[in-house]
């Protein structure tokens, strides 16, 4: 089983993780930028982050033989803090790097107007960096919170197909899958979703641009739930195919839209999707 | 190495002619070598070269673009090496013995050599290592073979290694033999090389 998480928050996970996670057939994962728990007071925090985010963690992930990719935003918690909304600023010059494979965590949190402002203001830069853009969905308000994050993305032109809507549930789900929006689930202990739910889900809307995620961070998550949720599907009846389609392909696919995904001399990820090739996308 | 060198290694990559517009705008316009330099590796590849051996495709692409600018080396060196990612970084720091330079990009090596990131201690201690102080080479070299970074890295290692380093690296093969763990063969050899650094030299001292 191959598989690639495209939405885990290394920064906050140790080494085991990688030694367990790597076992367990877990090839590459995107990182997104993402709140850390404590709130940041200035920009120059940020910048350390990002620089993290491009540069040791990956590092740290390929001595384990892990592909690290990331994706870089002011998080919408954040952006309610006028000391950090300068953030935007700098997110071009991330945009054009190498491991950065969309915009995000974008979205909304307790949709405020100055998360409208941010929002709408990141998709744009997605467009303008011809990247994809990775979209979190509130935990509270969830399915009105939905509505006009899938509202605000309709208006600002980007592609459908190049948006992952994540954090979705039972609820939410039809919302998104009526779009031409990717679906992301994030697998957790307790809240959120579990692996029997997303079988259940994805026996009821299919496996196409089904995303399935750990979403492991600080607080209380598990790396190896998109291994349990494989293993779900396999007991459930689906195919081993089926099961790399959610796990690896659908991924793939996804980010494999920015033209710079890197999956080269992976280990164990052999049958690569076709858009992964580094040659795309130009100035 | 030269840029010339580097250039005909490069005449092979997928897009030749995006590395030939690309050197012609920053010898034009400096001031776009920012996004020229982060995609270069996307455009231009990221494999071995064959030859000169030990440079990689993107390390040669970009440090062709650094030599390429008229003028503000040492600053534009710095201002990517600041701003860049993990292979940027690397880059840059093969690019400065190249560079029309003196000392003012060593604090970028001091930032590399404090990194736990092999790549870009190994890089750090090329030609331009020359304007490094003795202690500071010194203890990269040692963090070189602890982290098990190959020595071969090491620009002029043997005509720059010293008594003080001998003794250094005796400390250290001690420390590995007490805990029933191997030194690196290369860091032995040098040792042997060294004497037993019970005599320390002068002859480098900085
Ligand atoms: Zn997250």
């Amino acid at each position: 089983m191959r598989i690639f998480d495209p939405h885990i928050h290394m920064t906050s996970r140790t080494t085991d993780d990688y030694e367990r996670m790597a076992a367990a057939g877990v090839r590459a994962v995107v990182e997104p930028a993402f709140w850390l728990g404590q709130p940041r007071t200035s920009v120059d925090t940020f910048v350390d982050y990002f620089d993290s985010l491009i540069g040791w963690e990956p590092f740290r992930a390929g001595q384990f033989g892990v592909r690290h990719h990331a994706t870089v935003a002011l998080n919408p918690k954040e952006a309610n803090d006028p000391r950090c909304r300068p953030v935007l600023d700098l997110l071009p010059r991330y945009l054009d790097k190498d491991g950065v494979v969309a915009v995000g965590e974008i979205g909304y949190d307790s949709m405020t107007p100055a998360e409208d402002a941010a929002f709408a203001g990141q998709l744009a830069l997605a467009v303008a960096h011809d990247l994809p853009a990775l979209v979190h969905t509130p935990h509270r308000d969830k399915a009105r919170g939905v509505e006009r994050t899938l509202a605000v993305v309709a208006e600002s032109g980007i592609d459908h197909g190049r948006v992952l809507v994540d954090h979705l549930n039972e609820v939410t789900v039809k919302l998104v899958r009526d779009t031409r929006c990717w679906l992301g689930f994030s697998i957790y202990p307790e809240t959120k979703m579990s692996p029997p739910r997303m079988v259940e889900l994805l026996r009821t809307y299919g496996t196409e641009r089904m995303l399935v995620n750990s979403a492991a961070d600080w607080g209380r998550s598990d790396p190896l739930l998109t291994r349990a949720t494989g293993e779900a599907m396999l007991l459930a009846g689906f195919t081993e195919d089926d099961v790399d389609r959610v796990l690896w392909r659908n991924p793939v696919e996804f980010y494999g839209q920015s033209g710079r995904l890197d999956l080269t001399d992976l280990e164990g990820a052999a049958a690569t999707f076709a858009g992964n090739s580094i040659l795309r996308g130009g100035e | 190495m030269t840029p010339d060198q580097l250039r005909a290694a490069l005449r092979g990559v997928p897009d030749p002619q995006w590395l030939d517009a690309a050197l012609r705008r920053v010898a034009t316009d400096p001031a776009a070598i920012p996004r020229l330099f982060a995609l270069a590796a996307r455009r231009c590849g990221r494999g071995p070269l064959p030859d000169p051996p030990g440079w990689t495709v993107d390390e040669a692409a970009r440090t062709l673009l650094l030599t390429g600018l008229p003028a503000d080396h040492a600053a534009t060196a710095e201002a990517l090496y600041r701003h860049g990612d993990a292979a940027e970084k690397r880059a840059v720091l093969r690019a400065l013995p190249l560079l029309p330079i003196g000392a003012e990009c060593v604090p970028l090596l001091h930032d590399a050599i404090r990194t736990n990131d092999t790549r870009l201690v190994a890089a750090a201690l090329g030609p331009y290592a020359r304007h490094l102080e003795q202690p500071a080479w010194r203890h990269a070299v040692l963090k070189c073979v602890f982290t098990g970074v190959p020595l071969a890295v090491v620009d002029d290692l043997d005509g720059r290694a010293d008594g003080e380093l001998a003794a250094m690296l005796a400390a250290l093969a001690a420390e590995r033999h007490a805990a029933g763990r191997a030194m690196p063969a290369d860091a032995t050899a040098l040792l042997d090389r060294l004497g037993d650094g019970s005599h320390p030299t002068t002859a480098r001292e900085a």
